[in-house]
């Protein structure tokens, strides 16, 4: 293992997180067992890496513990992450506000399943609200991440990291069963050394570590305020933040989107993946149909959704549940365009054909409109 | 008249207020014992020069706001998890003195599974366990480690076992994990024999 060395495998995605989060110089992992996921934790321990980079690996009793071991490191200027899925997310809610309450850095990795409840094992993307509007109490936002491919798993590791110290909030990498459990072509990053103590005191004074206590006053990281003018100065100072986040991170991109696209899928993660087959299908028919793909969820691409909507007015939401990122969509849109929805759910996956179908229903609901016969199909 | 300087001398001093003690008044009720741990607690880290290295974790209870009073770095825990935040601390701060500061409610209730895990697993961290038998905070309900009759806000009546069942013996517990190092009882309300 040399600084600076590239490889090239092939890869599960969880396997794919932990190799990352090793080589981007993580100082630690806190996670517990569950399916889709459980290969984050087994790889971490296949490779030792307190053996090399000296970062520690827990596995903790709960998702509960877990949460707050990560809210412990991200209180001392540590670099962690934890990674779980749907109904183990759940229990780290209340971690999560607390982390966003005092501003600390922290990376959880979402491998999303079929729910409500316990759900299914196999994949979904119903986590969507639990990730961007989160269950956690108060007013708070967490940047949300959304990877649709093996190698975007282990670049969100890295874009995380800065992330969540830049801005000192927690990042959440919120991918899917299908991405977390499937094979593809990686190019793994360099091995980058963890942050020294000294780096870390200086990159975060903020932080409960002790270091340089005498010749300071001490730190402590609380939420508890009975003050309530205290209170709304705090939220409004992160409030602040987050319109600055807004402005700053927002990541997309778009595929086959053109001055003459007539219809758009928005779709993250799997989903963008299985809309491209199904838009490289409808563009064979002459079908001018292109996508965006948010690469943020939170913030959300809503500039460049309000732009096309301008022109697009029919947009198909694709996702693997009932419709939750169509809500975003709508908002975006802001009524300009009729947003449909196409996806499956409970752990069933969309195949490009279901997809296909979806639009012709759409296409034939605008032509009932009395939009020009064929238009969709020249 | 002499004043308080010319009174206190080193020659004459032979008790002083720790100086990681500072002047914030305490929130704590009369007669609480809090004060006395909090200074016994500041006396061993000035005693051990460890000042710069100790990480302290406070509850959710009455302890909350245990930062206020002792000029150390505090990180507060939510509620019963400060046993999991200090664990990881620990691991990524080998070096550092870092413990725990929990009341019954947090230590032994809503964190039990944490407080059990973090002993079992030997965890390198002192855990400080304040059991006053009630939730202070919130006003004097009942604790797991309410007595037997004793009463509570939410048992007027005292406590009873077909009702509540037992109060939980965590320190017993505790005794009997592998990972434990040692566990000690004391009472600070009282002199030492």
């Amino acid at each position: 293992m040399e600084n600076g060395q590239k490889d090239i495998v092939l890869l599960k995605g969880n396997e794919v997180v932990a190799k990352a989060a090793i080589r981007y110089g993580y100082d630690g992992f806190f996670g517990y067992p569950i399916t889709p996921q459980s290969e984050v934790l087994e790889t971490l321990a296949a490779d030792k890496p307190w053996e090399t980079t000296g970062m520690v690996v827990l596995q903790a009793e709960s998702e509960l513990a877990s949460i707050n071991m990560l809210y412990g490191a991200g209180c001392t200027g540590k670099l962690a992450f934890t990674s779980s899925s749907s109904p183990g997310i759940a229990l780290m809610q209340e971690g999560l506000s607390y982390m966003a309450g005092n501003e600390l850095p922290g990376v959880i990795v979402s491998v999303g399943r079929g729910g409500p409840g316990l759900g299914t094992i196999q994949p979904g993307q119903a986590d969507y609200f639990q990730a961007v509007y989160g269950g956690g109490n108060g007013d708070y936002n967490i940047i949300v991440l959304a990877p649709n491919s093996v190698q975007e798993m282990a670049d969100c590791m890295g874009k995380a990291a800065e992330l969540t110290f830049k801005w000192r909030m927690p990042v959440i990498v919120l991918s899917d069963g299908v991405l977390g459990q499937m094979m593809e072509k990686v190019e793994l990053p360099p091995y980058r050394p963890r942050r020294t103590d000294e780096e870390i005191a200086k990159q975060c004074p903020w932080a409960t570590n002790g270091i340089g206590l005498k010749n300071r006053k001490y730190n402590f990281m609380s939420t508890l305020e009975f003050d309530p003018q205290v209170m709304e100065d705090r939220n409004q100072k992160m409030a602040a933040k987050y319109r600055q986040v807004e402005a700053e991170e927002v990541d997309y991109e778009l595929y086959k989107v053109d001055d003459d696209t007539e219809y758009l899928i928005v779709a993250y993660g799997i989903s963008s993946r299985i809309s491209m087959k199904a838009i490289d299908l409808l563009r064979e028919t002459g079908v001018k149909i292109g996508m965006l793909r948010p690469k943020t969820l939170w913030p959300f691409p809503n500039k460049i959704l309000g732009q096309l909507s301008e022109r697009i007015k029919s947009i198909l939401c694709v996702e693997q549940c009932e419709g939750q990122m169509i809500n975003d969509v709508r908002l975006a849109t802001e009524g300009q365009a009729t947003v449909f929805h196409s996806g499956r759910s409970g752990g069933m996956v969309s195949s490009p054909m279901e997809i296909i179908e979806d639009f012709k229903s759409m296409a034939r609901e605008r032509m009932s409109n009395n939009w020009p016969k064929g238009y969709w199909m020249k | 008249m002499l004043t308080k300087e010319q009174l206190i001398t080193p020659e004459n001093k032979i008790y002083g207020k720790p100086t990681l003690m500072n002047e914030t008044p305490m929130h704590y009720c009369p007669g609480c014992s809090h004060g006395v741990v909090h200074k016994l607690v500041a006396e061993i880290i000035e005693e051990m020069g460890m000042e710069e290295d100790t990480i302290a974790i406070c509850p959710v209870g009455c302890a909350v706001f245990a930062y206020r009073y002792v000029d150390v770095d505090w990180i507060e825990a939510s509620h019963g998890r400060a046993p999991a935040c200090a664990s990881a601390v620990k691991r990524l701060w080998p070096n550092k003195l870092v413990f725990t500061y929990q009341g019954d409610g947090d230590m032994a209730c809503i964190g039990t599974g944490e407080t059990i895990h973090a002993l079992n697993r030997g965890e390198n961290i002192a855990m400080i366990f304040i059991n006053n038998a009630i939730y202070g905070m919130t006003g004097g309900q009942m604790a797991p480690t309410t007595l037997m009759g004793m009463k509570t806000a939410t048992c007027p009546y005292g406590r009873q076992a077909d009702l509540h069942g037992y109060p939980l013996h965590i320190t017993d517990l505790a005794v009997n994990l592998e990972g434990t190092c040692y566990v000690t009882r004391q009472a600070v309300n009282t002199e030492h024999p």
